[in-house]
């Protein structure tokens, strides 16, 4: 297909590029700055039609996928419904959504968000980990409320200088975390699938290794078979009754329940949870707790990045219907 | 662990004059025998409090700021003045920074959205980046210095005004607030309280800072005319505000509770339990030091 062609003035149709459910993030941005003449999107949940039945109708003009956060996860199953496909983009750095044994078994091109999230990920780890020591937040509603006049003062937090910071999944989110933190005076170690050759921050062979000799983790890596559950009552407890844990990575990175049970008990002193893992429930135990921070899943949430992201997805999928290299590949096929 | 109140009753007399009801009649009686003052922020000694006690040698503030100390009463009266510099530099700082990151980021507004159950139904919205954002500081003494090497890793633009440039630093140099809240986004208050810094923060300043612009408060209440600022945040002719200190602690204008675009903290800057054990080393130390003759730890006078 020539680059110039506006596909959608040509006689053939444009190639479809499928989202099966609403994606937050281009209603946030607007529909409107997504349109391309390269490509045109199908949104299969307009369809009253069952979503097997809707992907076999159609398959022969789907050539790409959107996938999100959030969204029915691409399996081999919907894959051998889409002959046609040879891109998944996702909106997300983290790939557990797709299956990508298969996309490599069958040629199929991946794209994620690449490193554009780093710095307001890392930026909101900070804040969470402040606000958690500092009780920022609770000592806000606090005087909101009008205590401080009545009651006195909040009672002291704690230091962030001189803790000893464990990241857990030192990639580029991992990374940027670890270099504010260290302008604080925090020392830095990590846990990997490998040790990073050319960083100078200790290593540990085990995330429970690393608990022990930190108090804070912060968790940065993906969510994989591997990496879920791999924060359980083990490691919160190696981390101790001072310990805090800073999650902006995936819920089910971390044991909930057993992570839930430990502040309830008292088993580490504190957390800030940017993610959960059956979102948008939250365990009610967590709202009666004044050394807890959560929120809604908004580590990547300004302008800036959304509007980052949106030029890497249009950028990706128009590289990919005209033949060129694509922006943010993912893995070596 | 002992408290601050409990080591000083241990090796002193200690009278809690904040809890007394009658303070005239309790001077009247004890002004003889007090030959020390231990000040916080709220309360020090003024030349009233100073001219009371005859025979008082020393004043040890649990607080690195002096103005609520008579500086020029006691140089007359040769009392040795102590405070508790460096001890609270990183942990105020850290808040400065947690201050911008909460305003910016919402971060506590996020917080109440999940807990009053809103996620259910909704997604929240965007925020703003703070990594970049330029940020201009007041004051490059060791507190401002420290806020600008943290920002600096977020690779902030850092500017500054204080009374004279520094030749020993690379941040540009504004020679007037105005001109450096013309120029930055996020304006940091850390300079000490004297006659010359009293509403350092006006309606003119406010106004350079402007709509997107966004004002961080860690040194004392009367740095900024507040009723200028509620009136500038409420009809949105400023972006934001992360206040930790207030003109008439621990009363907050109510205007401010309903706003989401403001933190207000309650004077927790060097509030952690590390640092407040540093600060009460310190002014014990310094108490004892005097009385055994022996020098001042961190004497101002």
């Amino acid at each position: 297909m020539a680059e110039s062609t506006d596909c959608h003035k040509a006689q053939q149709d444009c190639p479809k590029v499928l989202i099966l459910k609403p994606i937050p993030f281009i209603n946030l941005v607007g529909e409107q700055y997504f349109a391309s003449n390269k490509f045109t999107f199908l949104e299969a949940y307009d369809s009253s039609l069952p979503l097997h039945q809707f992907l076999s109708t159609h398959s022969p003009s789907i050539k790409a996928i959107l996938s999100s956060v959030g969204a029915p996860p691409i399996t081999a199953d919907i894959l051998h419904l889409l002959p046609e496909v040879g891109l998944v983009v996702t909106t997300s750095v983290g790939l557990n959504q797709v299956d990508l044994l298969e996309c490599r078994r069958r040629g199929i091109k991946v794209a994620n968000a690449g490193s554009i999230f780093s710095d307001d990920v890392a930026d909101f780890a900070v804040g969470l980990l402040i606000d958690v020591l500092r009780k920022v937040s609770a000592s806000d509603g606090y005087v909101r409320k009008g205590l401080w006049a009545t009651k006195g003062d909040y009672p002291l937090g704690s230091k962030l200088g001189g803790k000893r910071i464990g990241i857990v999944g030192l990639g580029n989110i991992g990374f940027a975390v670890a270099k504010r933190l260290e302008a604080f005076r925090c020392s830095i170690s990590y846990n990997s699938r490998k040790r990073k050759p050319h960083v100078s921050y200790p290593f540990y062979e085990s995330v429970c290794e690393l608990a022990a000799n930190c108090d804070v983790l912060v968790i940065c890596c993906e969510l994989t078979d591997q990496t879920h559950h791999m924060i359980n009552k083990e490691v919160l407890s190696a981390l101790g009754k001072e310990g805090v844990i800073v999650n902006i990575g995936r819920g089910a990175i971390i044991h909930e329940k057993e992570m839930v049970q430990c502040l309830v008990q008292g088993e580490i002193a504190g957390a800030g949870l940017d993610v959960f893992e059956n979102e948008p429930d939250v365990p009610l135990e967590l709202f009666a707790m004044d050394n807890v921070v959560l929120s809604p899943h908004v580590a990547v949430f300004t302008p800036e990045s959304f509007l980052d992201l949106r030029d890497l997805v249009v950028g990706n999928l128009e590289a990919f219907f005209s033949n060129k290299p694509l922006l943010s590949k993912f893995g070596d096929w | 662990m002992l408290t601050s109140s409990e080591q000083l009753e241990k090796r002193f007399t200690l009278y809690k004059f904040h809890s007394i009801p009658d303070k005239a009649h309790f001077l009247n009686s004890n002004k003889a025998s007090i030959r020390a003052v231990v000040g916080n922020a709220s309360a020090g000694a003024d030349a009233q409090l100073i001219h009371q006690l005859p025979n008082l040698e020393i004043v040890s503030s649990f607080s690195v700021g002096l103005d609520k100390i008579d500086l020029a009463k006691c140089k007359e009266r040769g009392i040795r003045v102590t405070n508790t510099p460096d001890v609270l530099t990183d942990d105020v700082a850290d808040l400065a920074i947690g201050l911008m990151l909460a305003v910016l980021r919402r971060l506590c507004q996020s917080d109440r959205y999940v807990r009053s159950g809103q996620w259910k139904k909704g997604d929240f919205k965007l925020t703003t980046k703070f990594t970049g954002k330029s940020v201009g500081i007041i004051g490059l003494g060791r507190i401002g210095l420290a806020i600008a090497k943290r920002a600096e890793a977020f690779r902030c633009p850092i500017s500054y005004h204080a009374r004279t440039e520094k030749s020993d630093v690379n941040y540009k140099y504004y020679p007037s607030v105005v001109e450096l809240a013309a120029n930055c986004q996020i304006l940091v208050v850390a300079c000490a309280l004297t006659e010359e810094t009293r509403h350092i923060i006006n309606r003119e300043v406010i106004n350079a800072l402007g709509p997107k612009g966004v004002l961080i408060n860690i040194g004392r209440g009367p740095h900024v005319d507040e009723p200028e600022l509620v009136s500038a945040l409420v009809q949105g002719r400023l972006g934001g505000a992360g206040l930790d200190v207030f003109q008439d602690e621990p009363n907050v204008p109510e205007e401010l509770f309903g706003l989401e675009n403001v933190v207000l903290l309650p004077h927790v800057g060097s509030g952690t339990m590390e640092t407040r054990k540093e600060m009460a080393d310190l002014v014990i130390g310094n108490l004892e030091a005097h009385f055994l003759n022996r020098p001042l730890l961190t004497p101002v006078l």
